[in-house]
């Protein structure tokens, strides 16, 4: 109908490239700022990428929001959970004396809590909310130490980037960056309205993130593992639900 | 959008305005920017996309509720009357659907952000451009109720538009895209961002302002449905008043008008 002027063949290339190579420097940027999530290939790649780095740019040291204790929720949900088989079954008959949560990797001196040890650290208690991927939330108090004071007691090296957090139910790991790692409100819960956690709110143990949605507060923590890098553990992309068949984001913090 | 402005009916000689015996001449104008049509374009994939994935997430969870905190144990503000996705979810069927909620949930986002960095490309040219002040707020000889009254009764009489809606939007057309444009699209951004909680330990004002996060969740639900009505609104009328010349003006910018008169 009209020619392509010669001026906006050239603008029209100048902007593509400029897209491109901005693009490719946005990239560049991510990586060496540490703003890449481990799920960041395939088609939803850079919607997943796109959050955590904004999250991380903008949001990286707020708190979560804390209710009155008269908004905890008088009928909270427990989202049931596969029980995690036998030894489970034996701890929890001894009433978890016997549960042990072991720390390594990326840390001066690997070492394993029993529940007593763990209380025995700083803790604090925080009324927030629990909200779930589906769309459902309910509020408790939870009660519990903070990771970052079970990294500091077993001195955490510089160089750890991720901590990694697996289940008592061997198919069920996560992992946070350090940003999350050290958040204050990070903790690894073992109380919940004024009594133990109980087992269907993820008791002995539970890891409390409560800046991403629910399916990162991962139920019956027993062991954690500092590292430097996300590839080592199972396909590479930080927990069992960004590898699973219909895979979940690694970060949901939204 | 809506009168037929193709040369076949705009050359007809019944028009109010056109009364001469010779034929009009016809031009060709550019009708639509390409920054327009390209952010157009964008954000029409990027919605079928959210209200698709919309969809699936809340089959996963189809009660909705009030408030801060909602679940199956306490009451809904409305159930939806289908099957869940989960089996946690009480409903009347006795069927689980399939559950497509991972997938969904990172299509949901990553169509957020297309559809956000558009609306961020248009409204930046639009500003610039002088867009909105041009085409999109009404003309101050029609900010009148008495201007509305006339536009929605030529609209009964399916009377044919005047020759400036070739070049640009009629005043009805004008409200609609202001209120999608500045009303709804940036309600449901908000509602949306606000059941983040990671943005809401930012801006905790931006969910407190709602009423908590059920309340987020409920809006996003009820603003979609509006943003679904204008979609097939806004489809009827381009059909209505020639589809292909309305899509061809869209997609390659060009339309073809009655001439300009002097």
């Amino acid at each position: 109908m009209s020619k392509v002027s010669r001026r906006r063949l050239i603008t029209g290339g100048l902007a593509a490239t400029a897209g491109v190579s901005g693009l490719a420097a946005a990239a560049l940027l991510a990586e060496r700022y540490g703003l890449l999530p481990p799920d960041h290939g395939g088609a939803y790649g850079p919607g997943a990428t796109l959050t955590y780095a904004a999250q991380r740019v903008l949001t990286a040291h707020s708190l979560a929001r804390e209710f009155p204790r008269s908004m905890i929720s008088k009928t909270p949900f427990a989202n049931p959970a596969k029980h995690p088989g036998d030894a489970f079954k034996r701890l929890e008959a001894g009433r978890f004396a016997d549960w042990r949560l072991s720390v390594d990797g990326m840390v001066a001196r690997p070492t394993t809590f029993s529940l007593p040890d763990l209380r025995s650290l700083p803790f604090r208690s925080q009324i927030t909310e629990v909200a779930c991927e589906e769309g459902w939330s309910y509020i408790a108090e939870w009660i519990g130490t903070p990771l970052g004071e079970v990294l500091s007691a077993v001195g955490i090296l510089p160089q750890a980037r991720y901590i990694v957090y697996f289940s008592a139910d061997p198919h069920w790991w996560d992992s946070i960056d350090m940003t999350d790692a050290l958040h204050p409100q990070t903790l690894l819960t073992w109380g919940m309205n004024d009594g133990d956690l109980p087992v269907p709110f993820g008791g002995p143990l539970r890891m409390r993130v409560p800046r991403q949605l629910g399916y990162k507060s991962v139920k019956y923590i027993a062991h954690l593992t500092a590292t430097d890098n996300l590839k080592k553990f199972g396909k590479g992309l930080g927990s069992a639900a960004a590898e699973a068949e219909d895979p979940y984001a690694w970060y949901v913090g939204i | 959008m809506c009168y037929p402005t193709d040369v076949s009916t705009a050359l007809k000689p019944t028009a109010p305005e056109l009364k001469p015996l010779v034929p009009v001449p016809k031009t060709v104008i550019v009708r639509h920017s390409g920054v327009v049509r390209a952010t157009h374009w964008i954000t029409f994939l990027a919605f079928v996309a959210l209200a698709y994935s919309g969809g699936e997430i809340v089959i996963s969870h189809p009660r909705f509720y009030w408030g801060e905190v909602g679940n199956v144990m306490t009451r809904p503000l409305f159930t939806l009357p289908i099957p869940a996705s989960r089996r946690t979810v009480p409903t009347r069927y006795n069927y689980v659907m399939l559950d497509q909620n991972g997938w969904s949930r990172a299509l949901h986002i990553q169509a957020a952000w297309a559809l956000l960095l558009a609306g961020l490309v248009y409204g930046i040219y639009s500003l610039w451009t002088g867009h909105f002040k041009k085409d999109l707020f009404p003309k101050p000889a029609d900010r009148t109720w008495r201007a509305f009254r006339d536009k929605i009764s030529k609209y009964f009489r399916r009377s044919p538009p005047g020759e400036q809606e070739d070049h640009s939007y009629n005043l009805m057309q004008r409200t609609t895209y202001l209120g999608v444009i500045f009303l709804l699209f940036p309600l449901m951004i908000w509602t949306g961002l606000a059941m983040s909680p990671a943005f809401t330990s930012a801006f905790p004002l931006s969910v407190i302002l709602l009423g908590g996060r059920q309340s987020a969740r409920t809006i996003h639900f009820f603003v979609s449905w509006f943003l679904l009505i204008f979609l097939l609104a806004h489809i009827t009328m381009v059909a209505i008043s020639g589809f292909w010349s309305r899509m061809r003006a869209m997609i390659i910018g060009r339309a073809v008008v009655r001439q300009k008169r002097v």
